[in-house]
């Protein structure tokens, strides 16, 4: 017996629509499970882990905020590897960009000004983006796997954090605590909405996610990334240039993803420490495909994952088990919208072989 | 299951009503064919007709929907290759699966039983080899070899596992002709041992030189059996199109005008390993004209299109001048906003992307030529899908490019479709300028008269068209002036009139007309 997976003739749109909602009820339908064999009962633990933090006004703040960085260094990333650069070292981009945006208000901290924050901003995007310039540079000119350096680079940017808070940056008057000096008010990221504490950097998400929308479906860069990503070789015929490509993708999304570093630092932070991210430069890369490498889909699928970090927390509270369920979650989802997403495209056909009449060895 | 009255028994393979779906489209439906020993049977039919789906189906690499193979009275199921080869069909396939850095002898290794020594293989290679008058040196490396040698070694490992069937697919398609008549001797040799062939095709004289029986498939039907001898070229063609084919009229072509394409002594060096690189080539190409240069495949035409368009721009401007300014170093676009057009030999990922609809793929050669029309919101560089989806129907509706659907992606059309848009695409600008590779390469014959009656019109109107191609009926159908390429050199430049076929042959060797053996012209 051989199992064959077989294209479509044509894709079902109903189908294409529902899919995610398919995955997602097939993940709590497993999770449930899940929940049974560790003896808890599974329509409190589902609640809590899915409901409960939609209900309360806070917990939506919280939601915006752990949302507003997997958003951001998404969007940038869908760029990237629909261009077929697979920058992976978002996590680093985003550290960089956290200390670049933080030399104002750690080494200049004396300096009030309403110019502080919107520099910040700014010299956050540069930050992010002239780390990704390293594995960019690597890849355009001397053809090294941008997966490799820019992964490297993770740690790279994780260990140069470590050293300034425990060293140059660290704050006089802080009883000899790694991290620098609170940022001053004029350098802390405000509140969106009065009614709690999610920060513009949700804004800006939402704000990127919209502008790499409209370049991808209307402009003609967005043409050039796709054909880019589809064929380097006829992208060429087109005039279209890979290597101006990768600079282009890997400083766009460092740059969003400094953003996300400098945002997250000056709003929910506000000051750095040693570990500045829960991960959120690799868990993009998961909401990234699970929102189909397209900006609005990311906004959704940022929001989903935002909220099964919610929900893990919670359950920990509520029924005293280990975080690990988060990660079961997070992995069963992915893997549903994945094979979701194939089971649209292609149907399952199993070949059974005539044994009386089978004159080969059959499948191999 | 009987065909034509014969019993089963008399027959070495007999497929009966065999059927392959994909999806709800029937690559083959209901195919009735047999093959009796010791004869050369041809399978004739344009592309898409469904010949490949059926000798993947005889060969175990598809599984068939419905329907029987008989081999030697016995109904059989083919679940792979090897079960194939086990049976005693052998498969030469027209797109070698050969490594480049493994020697010959390495290269036949792979598809034998594993256990037998590598010294024992070169040996029985090497006999058989010459025994059928296809000498191999077992122990060369595959990349040093022409692609005629790459063949023998496809052909040779086939004959090692004794079979009684040996499929060819389009094998001549890559050969120069004093190569391809060496072929044809093995073959007569193969059928006079009792070994039968089954002979893939679309080269209708070749069909009535050496084949015994024909069968003509259609969009996935048999639509005739004959005896290809008794037959004439076109009322075989007539088997394959369904209709006459048009015939390709190049009268009346005008007087020649200005140079419009020129190279001085163009160089370039070769980019990979396994690339040509090109030796001080001159042309010129004047309004009116078609240069067309033949040359067997692999022997610089890719790199000569890459200069020419500018997709690898060249060291020096001088050296390729379009509308007698220098362009050498200019890129693709810049070449186009001068009025040239260009037409790369692949389809699939060069010339179109094959996931995009067809108004993106008309977008990608003439984003820059055709800013105006399609591009607007100034430095935002909006495209304007209207204008654009307008002119890609114009474009179909021309070329007469058959589809499924207003806009569909390019994946979805057959590959003469295909290439009617993507020439078309040109023409919709009326280039001065067009230089096309392998115009009309694996397209039905339908689509390529179409094809190349077009290219012959845009001469006629006054434009420079430099044509590549190994194809020598259609050299010979569009041409006016002639050169061959061979090792990244071109030779001089005839007028169609003043060359033979068995010129051209002699030049595609690299023999420039010094010593006129035709034993030489195989030694590589």
């Amino acid at each position: 017996m051989r199992i064959e997976l077989e294209r479509r003739p044509d894709v079902s749109k109903l189908f294409s629509i529902l899919s995610p909602f398919i995955a997602l009820g097939l993940t709590i339908f497993f999770g449930g499970i899940m929940f049974v064999l560790l003896g808890k009962d599974p329509v409190s633990a589902l609640y809590s882990f899915f409901i409960e933090p939609l209900t309360e006004v806070w917990s939506l703040h919280e939601l915006a905020i752990k949302a507003a960085p997997l958003i951001l260094i998404a969007v940038g990333l869908s760029v990237c590897y629909r261009s077929n650069n697979w920058n992976i070292g978002a996590e680093g981009q985003f550290i960089m960009g956290a200390i670049a945006g933080s030399i104002l208000p750690v080494v200049f901290h004396e300096w009030h000004s309403p110019l502080v924050l919107p520099l910040m901003m700014v010299l956050g995007m540069l930050g992010g983006a002239l780390f990704a310039g390293i594995p960019a540079f690597l890849k355009a000119h001397l053809n090294t796997n941008e997966i490799l350096t820019s992964l490297m680079l993770v740690y790279v940017a994780q260990l140069f954090l470590d050293w300034l808070v425990r060293g140059p940056w660290r704050n006089p008057g802080g009883m000899n605590f790694p991290e620098t000096r609170t940022f001053d008010a004029s350098a802390i990221l405000p509140e969106m909405i009065a009614s709690g504490r999610a920060h513009w950097g949700f804004g800006f998400a939402i704000l990127a996610a919209i502008l790499v929308w409209f370049m991808m479906r209307y402009t003609l860069k967005g043409f050039e990334i796709t054909v880019l990503g589809q064929s380097e070789r006829a992208g060429r015929f087109a005039g279209f240039s890979s290597r101006k490509m990768i600079w282009f993708s890997m400083l766009l999304s460092g740059a969003l993803a400094g953003l996300a570093g400098i945002a997250e630092v000056s709003g929910a932070i506000q000051q750095l420490r040693p570990v500045i991210s829960p991960g959120y430069g690799f868990t993009a890369i998961i909401v990234a495909f699970l929102g189909r490498l397209n900006p609005l889909g990311i906004v959704v699928a940022g929001l989903v994952l935002a909220l099964t970090y919610l929900g893990g927390e919670a359950v920990q509270v509520s029924l005293q088990i280990s975080d690990k369920p988060i990660r079961v979650f997070q992995g069963l989802l992915l893997f549903f919208v994945l094979s979701c997403d194939t089971l649209i495209h292609y149907k399952i056909r199993m070949m059974w072989y005539d044994l009386t009449k089978t004159t080969g060895e059959g499948a191999r | 299951m009987p065909v034509e009255g014969e019993p089963a028994n008399s027959s070495l393979l007999t497929v009966g009503q065999l059927t392959k779906l994909f999806g709800t489209f029937a690559a083959c439906d209901g195919i009735n064919l047999d093959i009796r020993p010791g004869e050369i049977h041809a399978l004739l039919g344009e592309n898409g007709a469904g010949k490949s789906t059926l000798v993947k189906m005889l060969f175990g690499v598809l599984a068939p929907s419905s329907g029987e193979i008989v081999w030697q009275g016995q109904p059989v199921r083919i679940a792979s290759p090897s079960a194939a080869r086990k049976l005693g069909i052998g498969m030469v396939f027209q797109h070698f699966s050969l490594f480049e850095a493994l020697t010959v002898a390495e290269n036949i290794a792979l598809s034998m039983d594993p256990g037998v020594s590598l010294s024992k293989i070169a040996k029985e290679a090497s006999d058989l080899s010459h025994a059928y008058g296809l000498p191999l040196d077992p122990h060369a490396h595959v990349a040093d070899l022409s692609v005629g040698e790459r063949q023998r070694i496809e052909i040779v490992r086939a004959l090692l596992q004794n079979p009684k069937l040996i499929i060819l697919d389009e094998p001549t398609s890559v050969l120069t002709p004093q190569e391809a008549d060496r072929l044809f001797e093995t073959l007569n040799k193969l059928k006079a041992e009792g070994r039968s062939v089954l002979y893939i095709s679309h080269r209708l004289e070749e069909v009535q030189r050496i084949c015994d029986r024909a069968t003509v498939l259609r969009h996935g039907k048999v639509t005739g059996a004959c005896d290809p001898r008794k037959e004439t070229p076109s009322s075989l063609a007539r088997m394959m199109v369904g209709s006459d084919v048009a015939h390709v009229s190049a009268e009346g072509t005008s007087a020649k005008g200005a140079v419009k394409l020129e190279a001085n002594h163009l160089s370039a060096s070769a980019r990979t390993p396994f690339a040509v690189s090109l030796k001080n080539i001159c042309l010129k190409v004047h309004a009116g004209e078609v240069l067309a240069i033949a040359g067997v495949a692999g022997n610089g035409q890719g790199e000569l299109f890459d200069a020419l368009s500018g997709e690898y721009p060249v060291a020096s401007d001088d050296v390729i001048r379009i509308s007698d300014k220098p362009v050498g170093t200019r890129g693709i676009n810049a070449r186009r906003l001068m009025g040239a057009g260009f037409v790369p030999e692949e389809r699939h990922g060069h010339a179109a992307v094959s996931a995009l609809s067809l108004s993106d793929n008309l977008i990608l050669a003439r984003s820059q030529s055709d800013r105006r029309a399609f591009l607007g919101g100034g430095f935002l560089g909006l495209i304007r899908q209207d204008a654009v989806k307008m002119a890609a129907k114009r474009i179909s509706a021309a070329m007469d490019v058959r589809k499924s659907g207003e806009n569909p992606p390019a994946g979805s059309l057959s590959g003469g479709n295909l290439q009617k848009f993507i020439v078309g695409r040109e023409l919709d600008r009326q280039p001065t300028v067009l230089v096309v590779n392998q115009p009309t390469w694996g397209v039905d014959a339908g689509a390529a008269s179409r094809i190349r009656q077009a290219l012959v019109d845009l001469a006629k109107s006054g434009s420079a068209v430099l044509v590549i191609s190994q194809d020598l009926d259609e050299i010979f159908e569009v041409a006016t002036e002639i050169a061959v390429i061979s090792e990244g050199k071109l030779s001089d430049i005839y007028p169609a009139s003043e060359l033979s076929r068995e010129k051209i042959g002699l030049l595609m060797g690299g023999m420039y007309g010094k010593t006129e053996t035709a034993e030489t012209t195989h030694a590589h």
